[in-house]
């Protein structure tokens, strides 16, 4: 059971990860200019590294015990999909362990592409979609605040795994952070259109950062033995950041305390579903398909 | 005049990109990107020009400021280097542990 609770937990970090960088890869020949094109897509790319480091510490612990040898993502995938769809359903907890990994185990690849959306743990700010240019930065700057504080946090768990993930995905957050404010403030401080912008993108968005510092059962458990980020910890450091910044973009932080949560719990808002029906879709339709 | 109002609001200045790609060497013409302004002008150069680790060191120079030699001119600039061959050192000996020149 302690050995679930860290499966989930890895999987809300991977999650978290891999919804915003499919998220921002879906800029990728959209991008306003090339060079902030190849800058989105850049980002998107160090999420995307990060959580497959976080998913294939998943894999490695839902395999552990169930005596499975290592299998190729191809194979899993198309063992996955023909009836032992279980096996990949490792976020729901008991699939991993159920035992059906016997043929093909939980790779990363089972992990991303074969889970539903109610096995998804991610937040639901960073499933949102994206909007306008304004709405895709200000979900950015929000998510980067926190991974910024959260991996300076959970470079001291005592999950040596989880530690070294955080140690390498802070330098690259701590660019996505910095490229990030900047557009807030130009936006916030530019033209009287981005202005209104970035207030309408400030107004979709703010009521899903509550989610961000409301700590699920498994971080809960997991912050007690000090391997989780301690999220009470990190949510003053983030609101004097976000502060710092809306000062200078000429933006005020809303007043309404009302958050949005279960993400977290896999109750999530209707984008999720159309992301996944997307990006699962050549697994879903050519199982094991490889190129 | 309107036409120049659209290009200046549209277009963003262009800037020259130049890396240094490891310490001791020079910073060396990359190419050359658009930016608002120096800090994005460095950023999109981090974005564009360093994702291989070509670099440790970035200098943008807006394009405007840097002058040109006329390329019609190539002929008096050039030609008369062409037949003083003495202005190359190549009439010295270099000792064997001398290397790298």
């Amino acid at each position: 059971m302690e050995q679930q609770t860290l499966i989930d937990y890895t999987l809300h970090l991977a999650d978290n990860a891999l919804v915003l960088g499919h998220r921002n890869s879906e800029w990728t020949g959209h991008g306003p200019i090339l060079e902030q094109d190849i800058a989105l897509s850049n980002i998107a790319l160090d999420l995307i590294g990060q959580a497959r480091n976080f998913y294939q510490y998943a894999a490695r612990l839902s395999n552990e015990g169930e005596g499975v040898a290592a299998v190729s993502g191809a194979e899993a995938l198309g063992a996955g999909v023909m009836g032992l769809g279980e096996a990949a359903g490792a976020g729901s907890g008991r699939g991993a362990a159920a035992g059906s990994a016997g043929v093909a185990g939980v790779t990363e690849d089972t992990l991303a592409y074969l889970r539903d959306a109610w096995d998804y743990r991610n937040c639901l700010l960073v499933e949102q979609d994206n909007g306008d240019w304004a709405k895709t930065i200000l979900r950015l700057f929000f998510f980067s605040a926190y991974q910024y504080y959260f991996y300076q946090s959970l470079q001291q768990s005592r999950d040596r795994e989880l530690a070294a993930i955080a140690e390498k995905s802070y330098k690259e957050v701590t660019y996505h952070l910095r490229w990030s404010s900047e557009w807030v403030i130009r936006l916030g401080d530019g033209t009287e259109e981005s202005h209104r912008r970035m207030k309408e993108a400030l107004d979709q968005l703010w009521k899903f950062t509550d989610e961000l510092f409301v700590a699920a059962d498994y971080e809960k458990a997991l912050a007690e033995k000090g391997i989780a980020a301690d999220l009470t910890a990190i949510r003053p450091q983030w609101e004097e950041r976000v502060e710092a910044v809306f000062q200078q973009a000429r933006l005020k932080r809303p007043v309404s305390a009302w958050g949005q949560t279960g993400g977290k719990q896999g109750r999530h808002t209707e984008h999720l579903g159309y992301l996944l029906a997307e990006m699962q879709f050549l697994q879903r339709a050519y199982p094991g398909c490889e190129w | 005049m309107k036409d120049q109002n659209t290009e200046s609001r549209s277009s963003w200045p262009l800037w020259e990109i130049f890396i240094r790609s490891k310490q001791g060497l020079d910073h060396k013409h990359v190419g050359s990107l658009h930016a608002v302004d120096a800090a994005m002008a460095i950023e999109n150069a981090r974005d564009v020009y360093t994702r291989r680790m070509e670099g440790i060191s970035i200098w943008v120079v807006e394009s405007k400021y840097v002058h040109a030699s006329n390329p019609d001119e190539a002929a008096s600039f050039y030609d008369p280097a062409n037949d003083k061959i003495y202005r190359h050192p190549t009439f010295y000996q270099l000792p064997d542990e001398l290397t790298h020149m």
